[in-house]
């Protein structure tokens, strides 16, 4: 968890549980609730998907999802926005690559 | 269908300002926001506010959004979040998705408090990952608690690179150095100074000319520019960063606004496009009010009380009263003047006058 806060002067984090998903096959830990791009980068993943037609790698570009560049597949379901959606147990996280139609990934 | 007097699309400082004043006067209130949590960007802001103690001086962001929940909570606000506001339909209903489904909202008065969206910088590499708006950074170091990384190198010296650029400090990442393409640093000198003593390096007429890096940002060119803002050849600097922030402005969210043929108009230093309004916050349609961010980049503070503004100017024009209602609003106008007093907002006020001379030209 390289990227993750542990202490900080001011905030109070809430606590969370740990959690295991999976990403591109790899078992991984992150804390329920915590957006799913926060988990990727505390786990030192910073590229989560790969463009339609030059396959360039892409990443957390806004934060507050607003512009649709961070998105991964999550149990199958393509085009999902890693920072504002919440890890949970058990996840099967994969990077994009493409437009992400259902079934043709 | 859903009816309701005032249905406020959006839940920040703004939105949750005239649910508040709304329901206060009696009307029934209905907020929306496509977040899971209500309060808007006020949950990032871990610094003071500045200001009277009427603006809530010495009080954080985030303890001003559980202030004002609290508030509209108490008041009988109902409020719907992780619902997307989609558009205005032809028979004049508000069509809103929650929980997967599409629903009509039949409301009286509209208040759209849609904010703004930071703005991007195109230059080479900037899609690599680890470009980012340093509103993301600070969303993420911030609520969530991750470092989005450790080695930065921030662009823009506004409030909001050098409060972003503070604020990663505090939670353990090294800022390489600030880059400022005007010839003076453009935000508030007490948040500069903060950075300055911690030893970041400020470079003013100095840009970002290109990310290198495979699959991730690995160094970051940076370069003089002239007074046109052309980068100088033979000024190039490279800098090892693993992460590059933008805060090189926002502009108003005005897809909402649009949808409801809200008269626009153009002010850059307020953003950009921009519904216009009149002193009370009243698009060009007597039945839409736009308030926030959407109406202007500016601060939480103004935001706050355009919202409320709107929301008792909404309450009152369908009949609810309040007690000292009229003199409420002339206070908010008063306050809107004062916090656009002094010399750092005489651009912004010129603006706001010019917004509200042709919204108000509108309802004559």
């Amino acid at each position: 968890m390289s990227q993750h806060i542990e202490e900080h002067p001011i905030v109070d984090y809430p606590s969370r549980t740990p959690v295991t998903f999976s990403f591109d096959g790899r078992t991984l830990t992150g804390l329920a609730g915590q957006p799913i791009a926060a988990a990727l980068l505390d786990n030192g993943i910073s590229v989560f998907r790969h463009t339609h037609k030059t396959g360039q790698p892409r990443s957390l570009f806004c934060g507050i999802g607003q512009c649709n560049d961070c998105v991964v597949v999550v149990n199958g379901k393509p085009n999902v926005r890693s920072c504002t959606t919440p890890l949970e147990e058990g996840m099967v996280i994969e990077t994009q690559h493409g437009l992400g139609k259902v079934g043709v990934l | 269908m859903r009816t309701t007097d005032l249905l406020v699309i959006g839940s920040g400082p703004a939105g949750l300002g005239a649910a508040i004043e709304g329901a206060r006067c009696g009307a029934k209130v209905l907020l929306v926001d496509e977040n899971t949590k209500a309060g808007g960007q006020l949950y990032k802001q871990i610094h003071k506010f500045f200001g009277s103690g009427a603006h809530y001086a010495g009080t954080r962001g985030f303890q001003i959004a559980d202030i004002l929940l609290q508030e509209a909570n108490d008041l009988g606000v109902e409020t719907l979040l992780d619902t997307r506001a989609l558009g205005r339909m032809d028979n004049g209903c508000v069509s809103i998705l929650h929980q997967g489904k599409v629903e009509a909202v039949e409301a009286k008065k509209v208040i759209l408090a849609t904010g703004a969206k930071e703005n991007a910088l195109a230059f080479p590499g900037w899609t690599l990952p680890g470009v980012m708006t340093a509103g993301a950074a600070q969303t993420f170091s911030n609520v969530h608690g991750t470092l989005v990384g450790k080695n930065i190198l921030m662009v823009g010296s506004g409030n909001v690179g050098l409060i972003v650029s503070y604020q990663l400090m505090q939670a353990g990442a090294e800022v390489r150095a600030l880059v400022e393409a005007a010839p003076q640093i453009t935000g508030y000198l007490v948040h500069a100074g903060k950075i300055q003593r911690a030893g970041v390096p400020v470079y003013t007429s100095h840009t970002v000319v290109e990310a290198r890096g495979t699959d991730r940002v690995e160094e970051a060119v940076i370069a003089q520019v002239d007074e046109k803002f052309r980068p100088i050849p033979g000024t190039e600097q490279t800098i090892p960063v693993d992460t590059i922030l933008l805060a090189v402005g926002l502009n108003p969210r005005t897809e909402l606004a649009s949808m409801f043929r809200c008269r626009t108009t153009y002010e850059g230093a307020l953003g950009g496009i921009l519904p216009v309004h009149d002193a009370w916050m009243r698009s060009s349609d007597p039945n839409v009010y736009v308030c926030g961010d959407l109406a202007g980049v500016e601060e939480a503070n103004t935001a706050l009380e355009e919202g409320r503004l709107a929301g008792i100017h909404a309450a009152v024009s369908l009949g609810y009263t309040a007690p000292h209602a009229q003199a409420r609003m002339e206070e908010l106008q008063e306050s809107l003047r004062s916090l656009r007093s002094g010399a750092h907002a005489a651009r912004r006020l010129a603006c706001k006058e010019r917004i509200m001379e042709k919204g108000g030209a509108c309802h004559v």
